[in-house]
């Protein structure tokens, strides 16, 4: 039997997957992926609440919907700036990036 | 309305000598004659229009202290302000128009002889014509707003004539003394008119009159009175703000017969004349005035015995007999004090315009290396001796009326010691005149000097005076019908009843202190070296003047500078320490903050990341560890 737990403990997995992505990857390509993997974390733990706390309402599934809406927003606008970074730099390490240093 | 040229164009009395001074100033500079003939055409038609105005008030009846005629003009109006520039005239005013223009007149006339060949020739006369339109304006003065700017104005051109020589170090000094002094008495002055503006609304006089009339509030008029008596005891030079007038002998004889004894000094006299019932509104003011002029009177006269300089005396004399008309108006007799500036106005002036002959043909001022001076100086040296025995008050020499109406005044309204103050002056005053006049005009000469009569612009002057230091006196004399008391008084005209004994006494004090200066100085029968000797310290103290300026120095060496030294301080370590620590903090921290701005994405995501994670952490605390 699958309880919430299950579905939480997965969610906190991905979260965490993604958190760390985000945080060590040198790629901003990859950066923007795990960042997807964090927004879907999210999503499971929305269905995953609405599923087995109030059923008859399908707010979480609805709020997912919009998360991933926004996340393909996201993904194109952060996909535009990489690739005018990489027109500027020839790179996409984040590493290079510190240009909000003083 | 009384037809009267000199009513009429009333204006025109400080203007005159106003227009002198542009023009002189502008145009004139470099013809000297003209320069000096355009002062003396202004004055004499301000004295022309003084004496009119004189005619007028002595013909006609209707202009009385109690009811003067006043003209104004608007000057200032503003929100809540309202200050006139105007015309007061009553007998006071017309007495001291008077006095002011005939003085000046003939100080004028005497200039062009002892300035000749003065490369300032024209810038005297200049200053000379400033000076008269500043005093006159004073007094005309309708009230005490205007009465203040040109108190400032004569302070303008005092300050001008004594630095005359600016070259000269100790003009400089001098000239720089007397503006500071003046300027600390000014302050207290005005802080006087501006609690009196705003207690009772107006600067005029006659409505300031009513106003103190009506008024019960005692504390706050003598509050008022002492502190417009400030100004009196800097421009008349009254104990302890003295110190500027023997300095400011440094500016040519003329200047000091004009400014600095007969009119400018004077003007603190008139001003307690003109505001006299604010001070006779408060018992406490009075007694204040009264006692401060004494004692003046007689601690400038203790002074003036033991100095060597022509010019110091008559300086500490001016002070002295100052001392007396303060006193005069402190004990209640606006008439006595005001007699006797007039009487001192002639004897005073005719004594400096005789020093500054003197000096003219010697070029000495210290009285020790003359002697003698009479034989070669017949006119200068008689003009002298009837100085002398008219400030002495010997009959029926004009300070002898005034000086006695004082001493009468005094004893009339009880004022014992001060009575004993003024007695005791007078014979003071009589032997030091007498010491100066037997030391410099008698006797062998004592030094080498070529003296010789000085030209007839300066000796007619000096005759024209003695003639009033003569005959003066006899206005104010009891024995005179509508005298001087008739017109010039307070309230009610009062004729003290003259007092034989009073007199024979007062003649006999004066007698008595050219009796000494005879034996002392003359007959030789008493050494004054032996005296000087035998009471050294009590010479020296004299002689340094009490050692007021020396007091004055001291407080400013020691007291104010080392406050300000101690202030520097504070101001150096503490305020400026507080600030710079402030800079070096914010500095520090910033520099040591920069470190924190790696500029690398990925780290700002995980402090914010962990950030989050400890919020969590503490907002759930109670959740988790089950407390609720």
């Amino acid at each position: 039997m699958i309880t919430l737990n299950h579905y939480l403990l997965l969610s906190a997995i991905l979260f965490c997957i993604g958190l760390y992505g985000a945080l060590s990857k040198r790629n901003a390509v990859a950066i923007l992926i795990c960042i997807e993997l964090m927004l879907n974390a999210v999503n499971i733990n929305l269905v995953a609440f609405t599923k087995f706390l109030t059923p008859e309402v399908l707010t979480g599934q609805i709020f997912a919907i919009f998360v991933i809406v926004v996340a393909a927003c996201e993904v194109a606008v952060g996909l535009a700036i990489v690739i005018a970074i990489y027109r500027d730099r020839s790179s996409v390490v984040v590493e290079n990036l510190d240009w909000l240093k003083w | 309305m009384i037809e009267s040229i000199g009513l009429n164009y009333i204006w025109l009395v400080p203007l005159a000598p106003l227009v002198a001074f542009i023009l002189i100033t502008f145009l004139f500079k470099r013809f000297k004659m003209l320069s000096a003939l355009t002062a003396i055409f202004s004055m004499v038609i301000s004295f022309w229009l003084s004496l009119d105005i004189v005619k007028t008030i002595l013909t006609d009846h209707s202009i009385t202290m109690n009811s003067p005629l006043e003209k104004a003009v608007p000057w200032l109006n503003m929100n809540g302000l309202f200050i006139e520039m105007g015309a007061l005239i009553d007998p006071l005013t017309a007495g001291m128009l008077f006095v002011v223009t005939f003085i000046s007149l003939l100080v004028m006339v005497y200039s062009v002889g002892y300035m000749h060949g003065d490369p300032g020739f024209s810038r005297f006369f200049s200053y000379l014509a400033l000076f008269v339109f500043s005093m006159l304006g004073l007094v005309i003065a309708n009230n005490y707003f205007q009465m203040f700017v040109f108190w400032e104005l004569v302070g303008l051109s005092s300050y001008l004539l004594i630095g005359f020589y600016f070259y000269k170090d100790s003009a400089a000094q001098a000239n720089k003394k007397a503006f500071i002094t003046n300027r600390v008495a000014d302050f207290g002055f005005m802080i006087g008119i501006i609690i009196l503006y705003l207690y009772f609304g107006t600067f005029n006089f006659a409505e300031l009159a009513k106003g103190i009339s009506s008024s019960s509030d005692l504390a706050f008029l003598t509050l008022a009175g002492i502190l417009v008596f400030i100004g009196p005891i800097g421009k008349s030079g009254q104990f302890p703000l003295h110190v500027w007038l023997p300095d400011a002998m440094e500016g040519p004889t003329p200047v000091s017969a004009l400014i600095h004894a007969a009119t400018m000094v004077a003007a603190g006299v008139y001003l307690l004349a003109r505001g006299f019932i604010l001070f006779a509104s408060s018992t406490t003011a009075m007694t204040v005035v009264a006692y401060l002029g004494g004692w003046t009177a007689l601690f400038a006269a203790t002074i003036a015995i033991t100095q060597r300089d022509f010019k110091r005396i008559l300086a500490f004399s001016t002070l002295s007999q100052l001392g007396y008309m303060v006193m005069a108006i402190g004990v209640g007799s606006l008439t006595a004090g005001m007699f006797h500036l007039t009487t001192h106005a002639f004897f005073k002036a005719l004594m400096f315009l005789c020093a500054g002959s003197v000096i003219h043909a010697l070029h000495k001022q210290d009285i020790f290396e003359m002697g003698g001076v009479f034989k070669e100086m017949k006119i200068t040296g008689t003009c002298m001796v009837i100085g002398g025995l008219a400030i002495a008050g010997i009959p029926p020499f004009a300070g002898f009326w005034s000086k006695d109406e004082i001493l009468l005044v005094a004893k009339e309204n009880g004022y014992t010691l001060l009575y004993v103050l003024a007695a005791v002056t007078a014979f003071l005053t009589a032997f030091y005149m007498f010491r100066l006049i037997f030391l410099a005009f008698f006797g062998e000469k004592r030094s080498d000097y070529h003296a010789h009569e000085s030209p007839w612009t300066m000796t007619v002057p000096l005759m024209i005076l003695a003639v009033f230091s003569i005959f003066g006196g006899f206005i104010g004399a009891p024995f005179v019908e509508h005298g001087f008391a008739s017109y010039v008084y307070f309230g009610e005209p009062h004729h003290p009843k003259p007092d034989i004994m009073l007199m024979g006494s007062s003649t006999l004090i004066a007698l008595a202190g050219i009796f000494l200066a005879w034996l002392v100085y003359i007959k030789k029968a008493i050494s004054a070296e032996k005296i000087a000797n035998q009471f050294a310290p009590i010479y020296k103290f004299l002689y340094n003047k009490w050692y007021i300026d020396e007091l004055y120095q001291w407080f400013f060496d020691k007291i104010v500078l080392g406050l300000s030294a101690l202030l520097n301080w504070c101001d150096r370590y503490i305020v400026d320490g507080i600030a710079h620590s402030i800079a070096w903090m914010t500095r520090t921290i910033g520099a040591k903050g920069r470190y924190v701005h790696t500029g690398s994405l990925q780290t700002y995501g995980l402090v914010i990341f962990a950030a989050v994670v400890v919020i969590v952490l503490f907002l759930a605390g109670p959740v988790v560890g089950g407390v609720q």
